[in-house]
């Protein structure tokens, strides 16, 4: 953490509220997002207990599986998730505009531009914390690699028709989650705690309901206090006031009321199941279906404070303008979605459970690109991120003072104006370091030249400024204008390009062979889960 | 006349009367071994966990209770998989540790797994290592011990530990396993928990080391334990072997270097006690009379960490925002003395720690007044 983050936190101690740790939005947020507040079975992997789920805040649906260890309820829990998220995704796959992309003609093996369609928009997730992402890659996980009726009527236990598709889309969200600066599927806590610094610990901050009461205290009540109470405070029958955001459940719920009613659950259903007659079948169907609705009214109670804290957050997060880059971050995300919708109507298999040597290498080149992205532009975008490399001597800020025109040596000199600057920041920099200002949203290089005096540094610009003898009219400071420079580059190159995978190298496992469909995962008789 | 009282019997009596009259003490299991070695600084843990104090009765009785607990369907669940993994005289579990950890040896078949009950800790603690004795002298079998019982000195008093399962080879070597309910999804688990059970494993290697150091020759305990846990969705169980070196260093320099309980409890004043069944203000005091070293990390390890937060903001400490930001700002300690030193009123200009304070505040004010650009 920066020093200035840090005093971000001790401010937001004493004065009792979160402090900005950001003056603009730094991630991209949908008109339509799809928030998912999801529940799970305590020690049980992959088996939800419950969901609220949908795009308006008034009218959440809630999914309810009310014996989680019941597979054919599993089931049609995700089912019913399916018709929610697929629709939602589907909305987005249709609306497409044409883009270009370069691609390697394989006849001649150059670089050629192909015209592709792009999706226009594109699906986002919402969930609470970083712990729903982890079970959204959870559940594409459970459900990707099983098989439905249709594809092969062998099958144990077939798997309801679209459930294997919303399984590699929810792996496709997962995955793309950590990409640094990726959008498609968001954890609220992590976006809100980029934006605001609170008086807590981040390990803290990970907790919803504390971190809105950082944000925005309800009319009376420091920061701490409401953090606190959302942490802590019970009602009379022992339960959390605000319930934990989930996936997991506080364990005093499941044992005082969650328990009780499945249990209740389960008897009732037994008892249908020896039912004599059809008089006796009616009576009892009701008993199941009160202990059943207790259940959702349960899951109900637990998710619905979630839910409306999500909006809460996604408001409060809409309030702050968006950051200059974050439209070509969402871009990317666009590609991503596309790459994917393609992918699912070629019909190519879901995602492998290992990811071969090339494609892995690729995925972490990615994320690597990415970081290194996110961090210039966020400080490109942010004054206040911008300050945090300043303090670190990554940029410097300051006023020019003195323009001296000067050319480069050669047959044909061009312009090499040198710059002095004014700046009170210490920045890095060695000999005939680089470093680089942002020009009509273009990096404009410049080379240091020395230092004439203490806090006056003197750059030769070295690009940007037209093809002619003189330099271009604004390309070049003038005396007295404000200029920030970074000792970090704007925008990244991609690294050296990875074979492809049928030409992996045999250090690396060699060439993946021929692709083998993953089978599905072993069921048994017993396996409860 | 009474014998006289040795130093030991005179500790016993001594935690016994912290604990408070008629209050049993909490065994300290493996788990908070781990958390302790984790915080070793902190003597106000380290003298309620060697005196056995329920910390989580405590901690309500201060008003600050802690949210610990485990939900049954977590219990019923582990409680299933593990019988499900020792079923057959533990014919998988040994077949696991066969194939993971000794792919040479014969292939486990008979093994004999003695009858390890005895009366009270300590007895069940004396019979594991009877049998762990005899086991390793009858060479060329495999031994499983279902649950044994170990001791560890923990700053000058014993904790009684409970692996899930120790497994002699025919070598005569020893193996802890430890059975876990999260899942290992296509061969990796979740970091943070086989982490835990690393720690908690290297614990048990320790304590099973002081055993093998009685015997002679001194059997070997090898340091890669055979961490069991369900298999991607299922309840099949898989093992993966885990290599506990580090962990068990660490544990074991943290365990030395815990202030001895000895130290602290004479430190205390006479008459000290932390009973619940004490009105709050005094149970704060004797509390308060232990100084603790809180740390964010303590909420999710320590029953008491609730109230040491408190105790914690209401002293204004910037450790409360994390141990990296204590780190970061040199000798100031204070969010009031930071802020200060910030803003020009206090603090050396020299000092660099007050210097760059300065600047940061002086670009965050320009940074949040106006556009660099």
């Amino acid at each position: 953490m920066s020093l200035i983050a840090t005093l971000a936190r001790l401010e937001a101690v004493t004065t009792g509220r979160a402090q900005p740790a950001a003056t603009v939005r730094h991630r991209h947020l949908s008109e339509r997002p799809l928030v998912f507040v999801p529940l799970t079975t305590a020690g049980e992997a992959g088996a939800p207990l419950g969901a609220l789920v949908g795009t308006d805040r008034d009218t959440p649906r809630l999914l309810v599986v009310p014996q989680p260890r019941d597979r054919d309820l599993r089931f049609a829990f995700l089912a019913e998730l399916a018709d929610i998220v697929l629709p939602y995704i589907d909305s987005y796959a249709d609306a497409v505009e044409a883009a270009e992309r370069s691609e390697t003609d394989p006849e001649t093996g150059k670089r050629v531009k192909v015209e592709v369609e792009l999706c226009a928009d594109a699906p986002q997730l919402v969930v609470p914390s970083r712990a729903g992402v982890d079970f959204v890659r959870l559940l594409g996980r459970s459900m990707r690699f099983r098989r439905t009726a249709e594809q092969d009527p062998e099958t144990p236990y077939p798997a309801p028709p679209r459930v294997p598709l919303l399984g590699r889309w929810l792996t496709h969200f997962g995955e793309r989650a950590r990409v640094p600066g990726s959008s498609l599927l968001l954890a609220l806590t992590e976006v809100l705690g980029r934006h605001w610094a609170t008086g807590q610990s981040s390990l803290e901050d990970q907790h919803l309901g504390a971190l809105l009461a950082w944000i925005d205290p309800p009319e009376g009540s420091t920061g701490a206090e409401a953090a606190l109470h959302a942490e802590l405070a019970r009602d009379d029958r022992d339960q959390l006031l605000c319930p934990p955001a989930g996936p997991a459940t506080d364990p005093a719920f499941d044992n005082k009321l969650l328990a009780p009613a499945i249990e209740r659950y389960d008897r009732a259903r037994t008892a249908l199941a020896a039912a004599e007659d059809g008089l006796q079948a009616d009576d009892r169907l009701g008993e199941l279906t009160a202990a059943e609705r207790e259940i959702r009214e349960l899951v109900r109670s637990r998710t619905l404070p979630t839910w409306q804290k999500v909006w809460k957050g996604i408001d409060l997060l809409r309030e702050l303008p968006e950051g200059a880059h974050v439209e070509e971050r969402w871009t990317r995300d666009r590609w991503s979605f596309t790459g994917h919708r393609d992918r699912v109507v070629a019909g190519e298999p879901p995602q492998p459970r290992r990811d071969d040597a090339v494609t892995a290498a690729n995925k972490l080149a990615t994320r690597e690109r990415e970081q290194a992205r996110l961090e210039a532009q966020e400080a490109l975008d942010d004054p206040l991120v911008m300050a945090g490399r300043r303090l670190a001597g990554e940029a410097f800020a300051g006023e020019v003072v003195d323009v001296v025109m000067a050319y480069s040596e050669g047959k044909r000199p061009s312009p090499r104006p040198l710059v002095t600057v004014r700046t009170e920041d210490r920045p890095h920099l060695g000999e005939r370091a680089k470093v680089f200002r942002s020009l009509g949203g273009k990096p404009q290089a410049a080379e240091f030249v020395g230092q004439e005096d203490e806090g006056l540094l003197v750059l030769r610009i070295v690009d940007k400024m037209g093809r002619g003898k003189e330099p271009e009219v604004g390309s070049v400071p003038e005396k007295g204008d404000r200029v920030c420079f970074t000792l970090f580059e704007h925008e990244q190159r991609g690294g050296a390009k990875l074979p492809d995978p049928e030409e992996t190298p045999w250090t690396h496992g060699g060439p993946p062979g021929e692709q083998v469909p993953e089978a599905a995962d072993s069921v048994t008789e017993e396996d409860m889960l | 006349m009474p014998p006289p009282r040795t130093r030991g019997t005179a500790l016993r009596q001594r935690l016994a009367d912290l604990r408070g009259p008629d209050v049993p003490a909490k065994a300290l299991d493996a788990r908070a071994l781990a958390a302790l070695a984790a915080n070793p600084g902190c003597r106000r843990r380290a003298i309620l966990d060697g005196a056995g104090v329920n910390k989580a009765a405590l901690a309500s009785a201060l008003g600050s209770p802690s949210a610990f607990g485990q939900s049954q369907f977590a219990l019923t669940r582990g409680n299933a998989f593990e019988a499900k993994v020792k079923a057959d005289g533990g014919a998988e579990l040994l077949r696991l540790v066969h194939e993971r950890l000794d792919p040479r040896a014969e292939p486990p078949a008979g093994a004999s797994v003695p009858d390890l009950s005895a009366i009270g800790p300590e007895g069940r603690t004396a019979r594991t290592a009877l049998a762990l004795r005899e086991a390793t002298e009858a060479s060329g079998t495999w031994t499983l011990l279902d649950h044994p019982m170990l001791a560890l000195d923990v700053a000058g008093s014993p904790a009684f530990l409970e692996p899930d399962a120790v497994v002699v080879h025919p070598d005569g070597s020893w193996t802890v396993v430890e059975i876990k309910s999260f899942p290992m999804l296509d061969g990796s688990a979740d970091p943070a928990k086989v982490g835990a059970a690393a720690r908690q494993a290297a614990v048990y290697v320790l304590a099973l080391e002081e055993v093998a150091g009685r015997l002679d020759p001194a059997p070997r305990v090898r340091h890669r334990v055979l961490l069991v846990c369900p298999k991607d969705f299922s309840n099949l169980p898989t093992a993966s072997a885990v290599d506990v070196r580090k962990q068990r260093a660490v544990t074991s320099r943290q365990l030395a270097r815990l202030t001895r309980i000895q130290d602290i409890a004479d430190a205390l004043p006479e008459g000290t006690c932390f009973s619940p069944e004490l009105p709050a203000e005094q149970l704060t005091a004797a509390v308060e009379s232990v100084p603790a070293t809180y740390a964010p990390e303590c909420l999710a390890a320590c029953e008491l960490a609730f109230h040491c937060r408190d105790r914690s903001r209401a002293a204004d400490a910037v450790t409360t925002l994390g141990r990296p930001v204590r780190a970061e700002l040199g000798g100031l300690t204070t969010v009031e003395d930071v802020l200060a030193a910030a803003r020009g009123r206090a603090g050396d200009p020299d000092d660099p720690a007050v210097a760059a304070l300065r600047r940061a505040a002086q670009l965050r004010d320009e940074a949040l007044g106006a556009m660099c650009h």
